[in-house]
């Protein structure tokens, strides 16, 4: 913390500008999910169309980000001017993910692991992305969009858990699935996303177990690429089926059956509209 | 990383604190908050032991020290006190299994529930419904414990890395689901309609806020009992949402949706095949048929093409769709031929000339997938 105060002040004041604001945004604690946004894409200023209605200060807050704050700022300005430029900086990075420069940064970060693994077990550890319940700020913290399961998890570390989901918008793992089709997670097996020197031991552990199997990352028939088809894979993915002693519960069997018949359903209108020569 | 340090802790409070009996010490180091204490005389009969002593090596040292007997004073044969540790664990974990699926451990368990030692669902739209620690085996050593959400039906990796020490053939594959039939209370039922005004799919917390307008009941009596969270997550682009016919469309709904109502469930047989489609086969099969025979590209894979003729024998089901927001207008659709191409390549070799005699009976699409996730690794159904 005290060091974070200090750079804080360092960053603003003096001739010293061997750290940019944003790069002491990014490397500060709780930050990991956001990636570094280009400086030009922010000196554009068609890029930040209406933000000036979001965010108080918005000038002075711009200023701050690009490091071109003047030194007179009062101190007591100073603290609200950080918040505000959290928001300004944040609101940017929602527009800046979705551009090709933006996705391709974020689809290193997903690549990484950096936005965590999915907790679901049988995902196995698939990596996850970053998403908002709605675009405007101050409603909803960010959830965690597994491509696997297709659904939403609330991060792990509470650290994340408070960071505005405004900040990564409602489009952006929906449109870096549909830019890379290649990282659109395999339903089953290990995931795509590297070897992953995994960091957390448990996915290690497991993972070990895998180390015979050939790596299957873009090449191998499990990989969604191109010009393969997605249109059944939904009949690849395991679940989970609750037992009493082996035995299946007559309720959530039911539940399970009924699911997969919707399952069944979606993927034969699928293939019928495939086959058809969509 | 956590076993060493786990040790080394056993040896600086266990000897110490005498006054505290080794089942509550054990039970309280970090990452053993998912253990509730077994009495001690579950432990003593040995009735409840039948078949562990074989599983348990030096037994009768292990014994004494979750009962906290003096040790007989030839206790010096054993080498390392460690690995009387480790089976006193094992033990322990084992009778616990068992322990928590009789009436005393379940009423310890939902204490513990309800006090939310386990945590809550990570998942946003089960809305922080509480979960309950599980095994995907009942024997030790093949996985760490799990949470079973009972709103999603899933499991889940526990939060905190305390718990990836912690053997899941301790909690076992049946407690989490025998304490939601004796709890029906907490279990969510399968079914869930959407909130008539208000709530969209962007605010899970609105379906919370809805329970207390009427008291929910689910008709069948065995059944979960409480109100499911239902939302399902829809992927949207800039508002709008994702196309399942897109190559990067929405696939897995289906393993969170729920009907509406209870009824809904009974339209899909035990072969998991909808019950209704039946009546509409009739006339539709004969269009389809047509269609078919004249397809002009059908040449072009003998296999394919002798599935789908096998399959039309028996009829393609029709399309009928429940949920009006899914309504499509496709017409009927011919199953057989992704079952096929599902299937492990073993039931492939049943030779190509062979699949025309195929008996119709057997071609019904579900039945095949099923054989499919049948084929699967039996993880799931391992029992003692």
């Amino acid at each position: 913390m005290l060091r974070r105060a200090v750079e804080d002040i360092s960053t603003g004041s003096d001739s010293d500008y061997s750290r940019s604001w944003i790069s002491w945004f990014l490397s500060s604690k709780g930050n990991e999910y956001f990636c570094e946004v280009d400086e030009d894409f922010i000196l554009d200023r068609f890029n930040l169309t209406g933000l000036n209605n979001e965010v108080a200060n918005y000038a002075q807050a711009l200023d701050l980000i690009t490091d071109q704050l003047d030194d007179e700022v009062q101190d007591e300005l100073r603290g609200s001017l950080d918040v505000q430029a959290r928001l300004l900086y944040g609101l940017i990075h929602a527009r800046w993910i979705v551009t090709a420069r933006g996705l391709a940064k974020m689809v290193e970060k997903y690549k990484r692991g950096d936005f965590g693994r999915c907790p679901r077990v049988l995902c196995q550890s698939q990596s996850l992305l970053p998403v908002g319940l709605i675009d405007i700020p101050y409603e909803k913290s960010v959830k965690l969009y597994c491509g696997r399961c297709e659904d939403l998890y609330s991060p792990k570390s509470s650290r994340h858990g408070s960071i505005d989901g405004a900040y990564f918008g409602t489009t952006f793992p929906h449109l870096l699935y549909l830019v890379y089709p290649t990282l659109i997670p395999p339903k089953t097996g290990p995931p795509l996303d590297g070897p992953s020197n995994s960091t957390s031991g448990e996915g290690g552990k497991r993972r070990r177990g895998r180390e015979e199997m050939p790596d299957v990352s873009g090449t191998g028939g499990e990989s969604v690429g191109e010009g393969i088809s997605t249109a059944s894979v939904a009949l690849k993915a395991e679940r989970y089926r609750p037992r009493i002693y082996g035995f299946q519960l007559h309720e959530s069997a039911k539940l399970q059956r009924w699911q997969e018949a919707i399952r069944d359903r979606q993927v034969a209108k699928l293939e019928e509209l495939e086959t058809r020569g969509s | 990383m956590e076993e060493p340090e786990e040790q080394e802790d056993g040896y600086t409070s266990s000897t110490p604190t005498s006054t505290l009996t080794w089942i509550s010490w054990f039970c309280s180091l970090p990452g053993h908050e998912y253990f509730c204490e077994v009495t001690e005389d579950f432990i003593e009969d040995d009735f409840n032991l039948t078949g562990l002593n074989s599983m348990v090596p030096f037994w009768k040292e292990a014994m004494e020290m979750v009962l906290d007997v003096e040790p007989d004073e030839d206790a010096a044969k054993i080498p390392d006190v460690s690995i009387v540790e480790s089976s006193a664990e094992m033990l322990y974990g084992l009778v616990h299994q068992r322990y928590i699926l009789g009436r005393a451990g379940q009423q310890a368990m939902v204490d513990k529930y309800e006090s939310g030692i386990f945590g809550s669902c990570p998942r946003v739209y089960c809305v922080g419904c509480n979960v309950v620690p599980c095994g995907r085996s009942d024997l030790p050593g093949i996985d760490t414990v799990k949470l079973f959400c009972p709103n999603c039906n899933d499991i889940y990796v526990p939060p905190s890395s305390r718990f990836q020490g912690v053997d899941g053939a301790f909690f076992g594959t049946t407690f989490a689901h025998l304490f939601f039939q004796n709890y029906r209370e907490s279990a969510p039922a399968p079914f869930w309609k959407p909130p008539a005004s208000g709530g969209s799919s962007l605010s899970p917390r609105s379906s919370g806020a809805r329970d207390r307008s009427s008291p929910f009941v689910n008709p069948n009596p065995y059944g979960g009992q409480k109100r499911a969270a239902g939302y399902v997550y829809v992927p949207r682009i800039y508002g709008f949402k994702v196309s399942d016919r897109a190559k990067c469309g929405p696939r897995m709904q289906w393993l969170r949706l729920r009907p509406e109502t209870p009824e809904e469930l009974d339209q899909v047989d035990w072969r998991g095949r909808w019950i209704d489609e039946d009546e509409y086969e009739d006339d539709e099969d004969e269009q389809d048929r047509q269609m078919e025979d004249f397809d002009p590209d059908a040449g072009d894979d003998d296999d394919d093409e002798e599935e789908e003729e096998e399959d039309e024998d028996e009829g393609g089901p029709k399309q009928q769709q429940q949920h009006g927001q899914r309504h499509t207008n496709i017409p009927p659709v011919r199953t057989a031929v992704h079952a096929v191409r599902t299937l492990p390549t073993a039931s492939r070799q049943d030779g190509p000339g062979a699949t025309i005699s195929l008996p119709p009976a057997t071609g019904g699409k579900v039945k095949l997938v099923r054989q499919w996730t049948a084929t699967r690794p039996p993880v799931l159904t391992g029992t003692a």
